[in-house]
């Protein structure tokens, strides 16, 4: 398969950056699989896991809470709000951030930050449901 | 003429100061090897988001359904400065250069009748401002007890910033601090946070034709924007760290080599008047001989 150019990067660090074959983004109105000469392509993500396949037989897996993914002629680029890599994600963290997220839910004042609160609550827990922590 | 024992003192003091000034620019070299690298590594992710920005920016020209954090409020009346400086001293110019580059801004402004408000990050800078601008700054905030620069730490800046902004209490806001070129060259620079169409428009390369927005354009810039600020003070910061580190290393290392000079020229006096007075004491025996 023809690869092409991914680059992962959180406000503290560049997490990755090289050429790779296919990334599955979860978007935040459903996953979607980018592989070369994608249409471009502006999305907000969910928390969730991104699939990383570098050569058929390498795949890495990493756990992003939110963010931004732009394909571009050049590739794709994700902006993760955080993004934790699942071999060192486990169920303590996992659930250090659903504390967070239920705080953040309680806090929350208006309306909309409620739904947002709640809806980061969700995702959290379906991604831990999914690792199966 | 200061007696023996008043230069011996002095060269020992100095020296005890010599020592200090040196420990401060190692520790300052090492701190600043961490600063720098944590500087340099958020620059990818700050860039990337400028360039998208930028291009969801350019699509908005002149739209009347841009988002306020963009558009700005449509006046230009109340201003807040954002100035972000270190919480220590002893870092030569570092904190006066940036704390002048924001009150020249602020007297400009004044003097175009212009309503200032300030917020300070960074003890040293409020220091400064506080004599001029008591009562422009509305808020103080530390960083004293961090001691790595986390994205967590500058989020709730950027949100107190957001949060001032929807309550109206002003139109434009630019942010101060000082750029890591080198470590002998910082660079103090303001940036404008909001209206973010200034800046985005400058950067904007133009040409994307079609692109696809999940969801849709409005909506990606609305959560982008209030991020972006966040990691326009994030970037502020550690740029802020680096510069500071660096500054405080070559202001310790003049200082170290302007004790060592001072021990230089003071070990020559004390030798010279010991000498003097060696001299003095055997004229004296002699002529005592002499005369019997």
């Amino acid at each position: 398969m023809a690869a092409f150019h991914f680059e992962l990067v959180s406000p503290e660090r560049q997490l990755f950056s090289g050429s790779v074959e296919a990334v599955v983004v979860p978007g935040a109105e459903g996953a979607f699989t980018v592989l070369k000469d994608h249409a471009p392509i502006m999305a907000v993500l969910k928390a969730g896991l991104i699939e990383v396949d570098e050569t058929p037989s390498k795949k890495q897996r990493l756990f992003v809470r939110g963010g931004f993914a732009d394909v571009s002629d050049t590739g794709l680029t994700i902006l993760a709000a955080q993004a934790i890599p699942v071999e060192e994600l486990d169920a303590a963290k996992l659930d250090a951030q659903i504390q967070d997220a239920e705080e953040d839910l309680k806090d929350a004042g208006t309306d909309e930050g409620k739904r947002v609160a709640a809806e980061k609550l969700a995702q959290l827990r379906e991604v831990r449901a999914v690792l199966n922590l | 003429m200061p007696s023996l024992k008043d230069l011996r003192n002095r060269i020992s003091s100095v020296k005890s100061t010599q020592k200090i000034t040196k420990a401060m620019q190692m520790v300052a070299a090492a701190k600043l090897r961490r600063a720098q690298t944590a500087a340099e590594a958020a620059r990818p992710y700050a860039k990337r988001m400028e360039t998208v920005v930028a291009h969801l920016a350019s699509n908005f020209d002149a739209g009347s359904q841009a988002p306020a954090l963009l558009a700005g409020s449509g006046k230009d009346d109340v201003h807040l400065l954002l100035v972000c400086t270190a919480e220590r001293g002893l870092c030569g110019a570092f904190n006066s250069s940036i704390v002048r580059l924001a009150r020249d801004h602020a007297l400009s402004l004044m003097a175009r009748g212009k309503t200032v408000k300030i917020i300070c990050v960074g003890k040293k800078g409020y220091d400064q401002l506080r004599r001029q601008f008591e009562k422009q700054i509305i808020e103080l905030i530390e960083l004293r007890s961090i001691r790595n620069l986390a994205f967590t730490n500058a989020d709730p800046i950027g949100k107190k910033v957001i949060g001032l902004f929807e309550a109206g209490e002003f139109d434009v806001c630019t942010l101060f601090f000082s750029r890591f070129r080198s470590v002998i060259a910082q660079i103090p620079t303001a940036t404008q946070l909001i209206p973010a169409s200034a800046s985005a428009q400058a950067s904007s390369t133009g040409a994307h034709a079609s692109y696809d927005y999940e969801p849709d354009e409005g909506e990606i810039l609305a959560t982008l924007l209030p991020h972006h600020i966040s990691v326009q003070v994030f970037g502020a910061l550690l740029e802020n760290a680096a510069s500071e580190q660096g500054a405080r290393m070559s202001a310790m290392d003049n200082a170290t080599r302007n004790a060592g000079e001072m021990i230089r020229k003071q070990t020559q006096i004390y030798n010279r008047s010991r000498q003097a007075m060696i001299t003095k004491e055997l004229i004296e025996i002699i002529s005592g001989a002499e005369a019997l």
